[in-house]
């Protein structure tokens, strides 16, 4: 099985460490991985700000990147899901339509695709899981609270496979954070206000850690949480699960 | 409504000072969130009945044509005289030349979004025309002078400390009493009074039954009613999607409708009005107003599946953290949100980007309209049609191509990130509003990429 491994732009320039844990991780469980290096982003910040055709420069580049992969994998619920939704490429449109087919979340492609039973990761912390809501509601990563479903949730199957980590309850289990992309530049006030309101969920309830699947809603809420001087800190999912004698 | 023409930012900023009463307004609205949820799981086959609402309404619209005129030719059979307005200025015409017709002065209204979207309080209001508000959240916010804040709570944004206060202004009840029973008992004296004196009762529709011809009316007060039964003329207003083939479909729809918008498993009245009674006129409107060229676009036709239930707005964490207002639209909130664009493209092309396109609406939607996909959608028809400034449109043009060549990106990306670290002050700075209340991210000294060219070199 020959992994091609896709770092979204914010986690290669800012959370080098996210890109690293989940290399690590999938090269741990015998995956031959491969970062293709002329890999730059999604498109997706332009297409949610209503400009996506000008995406066709970064389709391309995606395209030509990834085309030779069996599967991709990507430490993002986002991401994914705009390759998922949104790929094109006239000039190979067959191309584009296999990369949607194959491209995988990270925790989605160790349940469902590897199937993995078991961890050796150890996190002896208190950590809140925030449900990023284009992994949740987009990928269907877990049962979502609207629906009358029964429950499921493929992130939290990983974590309870990491000893000593101890998953905190919340009392609005997948309310959005706020970040949203340029949301929280464009809508400063409402987005912030989330991300507050989020972070005193997983507080209250005693967390040490916010984990999830995306690093851009930990981004915002560590940008919050550094300026109250909280204690609390982020954490991509990725770090979790690769956190092997520690 | 919106007269300095403030965008949803900055309104919502604005709403934003006061932290104490966003937090009171997303508990409040959260609490119906909750209500809703826990209303639904007590039915087992909550999605099927979505699943069906939703089947039922995409045959509606795709024969509407077929159904209007079975249900005009129902209802006029049942002695209704029908009315078709294509513009909302039509449909107020209409409206007035019925109460002019009567030499009435003076009219009481149930709740209705649609006169909401024509402006029809205010035309009424130039043509001599008293309307009073008989809801009485919608009473509340006509004594306040100003527009609901939301489609099914009109007054949720009202505490009840703030009512007793315009009670007291208005309705001459004693100062400083806030109490939520009495104050109710106040309304009903002093509606009780208008609903004896008007000739004319307007009414809403929620659902119009093609098969019967007959109209349905969704209260919890028993105002559509108490006005109608009191009056000589009643005039229901409608959007032509309120149709539904079959009496029987309501089976369908008013158990989504109050468990959806309320958590309660059905309004107090579901009233059915099919005929006038003796003596007595009744009058439909039916309106247009944008809804057939909505009906011929696929990307944004859906949206006219909707049946109000406001769940949308109480599920969402921007409306709960906006208020109604911030929307600057008759209908706020994520469906506000992708209809009002369709009505004015220049003044609601801010309102598709209030969203983080969450998707929580989606879910909640008792119809499954496809609100956040809808969103995005809208946004790039915004940007096609040159809705957007200047500056974010060099911005994307810039981002856009830095993205699509790996040498610039790489190459911006060092520089951004040697910025970041070595003169922080050129970006935490006021004029970045990501810093006006959170750090900026640490700037690492190396790439994921240098990192992992470095090991593959090292293992080499």
């Amino acid at each position: 099985m020959n992994v091609g491994l896709f770092i979204p732009c914010y986690i290669d320039q800012l959370y080098p460490q996210v890109g690293i844990a989940t290399l690590q991780l999938l090269e741990r469980l015998g995956l031959s991985v491969t970062y293709p290096t002329n890999q730059t982003c999604c498109g997706q910040p332009m297409a949610n700000s209503g400009f996506e055709h000008l995406t066709q420069g970064t389709s391309y580049n995606f395209v030509t990147n990834f085309s030779e992969f069996d599967y991709i994998v990507c430490p993002s619920g986002s991401c994914t899901l705009h390759i998922k939704d949104h790929l094109h490429d006239e000039g190979h449109p067959d191309k584009a339509i296999s990369i949607r087919k194959k491209t995988f979340e990270l925790t989605e492609f160790l349940t469902d695709v590897i199937g993995i039973k078991k961890l050796a990761a150890h996190f002896p912390h208190k950590v809140g899981l925030h449900q990023s809501c284009h992994g949740l509601r987009g990928l269907g990563l877990a049962q979502m609270s609207e629906l009358m479903a029964p429950p499921f949730s493929k992130p939290e199957s990983l974590l309870n496979m990491v000893t000593g980590l101890e998953l905190i309850e919340l009392e609005r289990k997948d309310e959005c954070c706020g970040f949203g992309g340029t949301f929280c530049v464009f809508e400063e006030a409402v987005s912030v206000k989330m991300g507050q309101d989020r972070i005193a969920d997983h507080s209250n309830h005693g967390a040490e850690y916010i984990t999830g699947v995306d690093m851009s809603c930990l981004m915002h809420l560590e940008g919050i949480l550094r300026r109250q001087k909280s204690k609390v800190k982020v954490i991509h999912i990725a770090e979790i699960l690769n956190s092997v004698n520690k | 409504m919106n007269p300095q023409n403030n965008t949803h930012s900055e309104l919502a900023e604005k709403f934003n000072r006061d932290v104490e009463r966003v937090n009171w307004h997303d508990k409040t609205l959260w609490f119906v969130r909750e209500k809703r949820d826990k209303a639904a799981h007590q039915i087992a086959e909550w999605e099927q009945l979505r699943e069906a609402a939703s089947q039922i309404k995409n045959n509606v619209l795709s024969n509407l044509h077929d159904y209007l005129i079975e249900f005009e030719k129902n209802a006029v059979r049942h002695g209704v005289h029908i009315h078709w307005a294509s513009t909302a200025q039509k449909h107020n015409e209409i409206v007035h030349s019925i109460i002019k017709k009567h030499g009435a002065n003076h009219i009481v209204k149930s709740k209705s979004m649609l006169t909401e979207e024509c402006g029809l309080n205010e035309y009424l209001h130039q043509q001599g025309v008293n309307v009073v508000d008989t809801d009485l959240g919608e009473r509340i916010v006509q004594l306040a002078n100003e527009p609901p804040s939301h489609i099914v709570l009109p007054c949720i944004h009202w505490k009840k400390e703030e009512i007793g206060e315009l009670f007291h202004q208005h309705l001459g009840t004693p100062k400083g009493n806030a109490d939520p029973q009495f104050l109710t008992a106040a309304a009903r004296v002093h509606l009780r009074e208008h609903f004896l004196t008007s000739r004319v009762a307007l009414t809403g529709v929620n659902f119009a039954v093609a098969e019967t011809g007959e109209i349905i009316v969704c209260t919890n007060e028993g105002n559509a009613d108490l006005g109608v039964q009191l009056a000589d003329v009643h005039i229901a207003c409608m959007g032509i999607e309120k149709i539904i083939p079959k009496r029987k479909h309501l089976s369908v729809f008013l158990r989504l409708l109050a468990r959806s918008a309320t958590g309660q498993p059905i309004t107090t009245y579901s009233s059915h009005f099919q005929k006038p009674r003796e003596g007595q006129e009744m009058h439909i409107v039916l309106v247009d107003n944008g809804r057939s060229e909505r009906l011929a676009s696929d990307d944004f036709r859906n949206a006219l599946k909707c049946i109000r239930c406001g769940a949308c707005f109480n599920t969402c964490p921007v409306y709960r953290r906006s208020g109604g207002h911030s929307y600057h639209t008759a209908v706020a909130g994520p469906i506000g949100s992708i209809l009002a664009p369709g009505f004015d493209m220049a003044k609601n092309a801010d309102l598709p980007f209030a969203s983080t396109l969450c998707g929580s609406c989606t879910n909640v939607c008792p119809v499954k309209i496809d609100i956040h996909d809808q969103l995005y959608k809208w946004r790039q028809v915004l940007v096609q049609n040159g809705h957007t400034t200047a500056s974010k449109k060099t911005g994307m043009n810039v981002m856009s191509q830095m993205l699509s060549h790996p040498t610039v990106y790489r190459f911006s990306g060092a520089v951004g990130r040697w910025v970041m670290r070595t003169l922080p002050l050129m970006i935490n700075n006021k004029f970045n509003p990501w810093y006006k209340q959170r750090e900026m991210p640490k700037a690492s000294t190396q790439s994921f990429r240098s990192w992992y060219l470095n090991q593959r070199k090292h293992e080499q």
